[in-house]
């Protein structure tokens, strides 16, 4: 990855898309990158889309809005839609293989397939596909590591819920290494 | 490593306003602004300040004179449409010489519009949205940090000043995160208020908070004196940013959300060989005229650059002063300019397409 990466997620509301976009952002700024997070906001609720746009960068932060992204997570079909030609040629998309029953149609862009909902059902947290969909793309991007991942999750989770960073730790390295 | 935490744009602003001394916060909730009411609600009674969601905006910025009449530092926010049922109150703390903050996420309108991003409050912010001889100063921050930083400002210059000041922001600076950090401040040194109504214990004479001039000769008088104190601020507090302006041919113009796209947009340029720079008001009243006359001098155009469909730009028209041309590029009701689209709109102006 160059000294930018944009970064966008999509998905439907209520699968952690924002707090995903979250880890992400809080791992570049621990790790003394420049980040930006803008998330899409309006009448949204569980069940609606929802996207957020992370830049991490070694120079400050331009426009944090992402027209073209370096990498796509998409977590729904819509998103996959709506998003799939804007990643830059030579990018990289992460599919959520459990909720996506089609294949990428481009072939300039590097495509990682990972089944994130049923992985994160087989270790009883179906709630975290989103964390396990961090871990495949840490492993397709290289954008970062895991211990660096690790201290955007610390700082994400709210102290009362300390207990949480093991398991989603644990959700991001099955992803990492699904 | 200095302490740097990611925070929305709303809630920084709300932590910014609380370390500045701010304990009295009266709003009523809207979109996008809506954490701003929200963090002061979780704060505010921890510290020993007044949270008070109101029956409405026009309630929440009486509040507001009141507090502001009793010497207190006091914020209201709202977004567009609230804004403007806030007009009466605003012009009524402007005519008794208040100081205040007032914060603005602005949506699309007009009317109820929508609630995505837009700049096409610049009129209302800056020509003075209520009825009378009055301004706001007008702060428009481009990133969370400057958020911080300008609220912390805003409640200074509205102190020194006794003027309300605006803080400008659109709906993506509130929603989005950035790292940012708080430089601790004295709240200990607050200016001292003579003129507020704390109760005379007796001792003096009583104090007024008024805006009513029946007589016409004591109201221009009145008007008159704080014309002075506005020639102070433009005098002292214009604040802009420019960048590349000294060699560029063409200055693109945006404040907010808009200058960083602008920023994208003018990089791209450069590396094509374009001569642009960009002007960015932080300060949108007073209008830092001084920095367009002198760029006027070596520009060949300048491109103003916003959410709406044209409203800074006739500030910019009248600081050029038909020096040289000045166009005007726009993307309005919550959509955004891409860094292609005002690209093109500089390649037009420079005759390459």
């Amino acid at each position: 990855m160059g000294k930018t990466t944009e970064i966008m997620i999509a998905g439907f509301g209520g699968q952690g898309i924002l707090f995903s976009g979250k880890v992400i952002a809080y791992a570049g700024l621990m790790n003394n990158k420049e980040v930006s997070w803008l998330p899409s906001y309006g009448p949204e609720m569980r069940g609606g889309t929802a996207n957020c746009h992370i830049i991490i960068s070694d120079e400050p932060v331009g426009s944090p809005i992402i027209v073209n992204p370096d990498v796509l997570i998409v977590m729904n079909k819509p998103s996959l839609e709506k998003f799939e030609n804007a990643v830059k040629p030579g990018g990289v998309i992460i599919i959520d293989s459990t909720l996506i029953d089609r294949k990428v149609t481009r072939d300039d862009v590097t495509v990682k397939y990972v089944d994130a909902t049923q992985i994160a059902m087989d270790n009883n947290s179906p709630k975290l596909a989103n964390m396990v969909i961090i871990g495949a793309m840490l492993k397709a991007t290289g954008v970062m590591t895991l211990d660096e991942i690790k201290k955007g999750v610390e700082k994400s989770t709210p102290a009362s819920k300390a207990h949480l960073v093991d398991s989603n730790m644990g959700l991001i390295s099955a992803g990492y290494n699904g | 490593m200095s302490d740097k935490v990611l925070m929305k744009g709303n809630e920084a602003i709300a932590e910014a306003a609380i370390q500045a001394g701010c304990r009295y916060f009266f709003g009523y909730p809207i979109t996008p602004q809506t954490e701003v009411a929200a963090y002061m609600a979780k704060k505010m009674p921890k510290i020993g300040g007044v949270f008070l969601q109101a029956e409405s905006e026009v309630s929440a910025i009486n509040m507001v004179y009141g507090a502001a009449g009793a010497g207190a530092r006091v914020m209201t926010s709202s977004s567009s449409p609230g804004i403007s049922l806030k007009q009466e109150g605003i012009s009524y703390i402007a005519g008794a010489n208040l100081p205040c903050v007032i914060i603005n996420i602005v949506r699309g309108g007009p009317g109820l519009g929508g609630i995505q991003p837009a700049q096409s409050d610049y009129f209302q912010a800056t020509k003075g949205g209520g009825h009378g001889d009055y301004h706001l100063v007008v702060f428009a921050p481009a990133s969370i940090q400057e958020m911080v930083d300008l609220t912390s400002n805003a409640f200074d210059v509205a102190d020194k000043y006794r003027t309300p000041v605006m803080i400008i922001g659109d709906g993506m600076l509130g929603q989005m995160m950035e790292p940012v950090t708080f430089q601790s401040k004295e709240t200990a040194s607050l200016p001292e208020k003579p003129w507020a109504t704390t109760g005379t214990k007796g001792k003096r004479e009583h104090n007024i908070i008024n805006s009513l001039y029946l007589n016409p000769e004591d109201l221009e008088k009145n008007i008159l004196e704080r014309q002075e104190r506005y020639n102070t601020i433009k005098a002292n507090e214009v604040r802009y940013e420019a960048v590349g302006v000294e060699d560029a041919d063409y200055v693109l113009v945006a404040y907010g959300m808009t200058a960083r796209i602008a920023k994208n947009a003018m990089a791209t340029l450069r590396k094509q060989g374009i001569k642009v720079g960009l002007i960015r008001p932080i300060t949108l009243w007073p209008f830092p005229t001084e920095i367009f006359e002198k760029t006027a001098k070596t520009a060949k155009a300048f491109l103003s650059v916003e959410m709406s469909m044209g409203q800074m730009v006739e500030d910019v028209r009248l600081a050029v002063n038909g020096a040289c041309p000045v166009h005007f590029y726009g993307r309005t009701g919550g959509m955004v300019p891409t860094p292609d689209e005002i690209i093109n709109e500089v390649k037009k102006i420079g005759g390459v397409l």
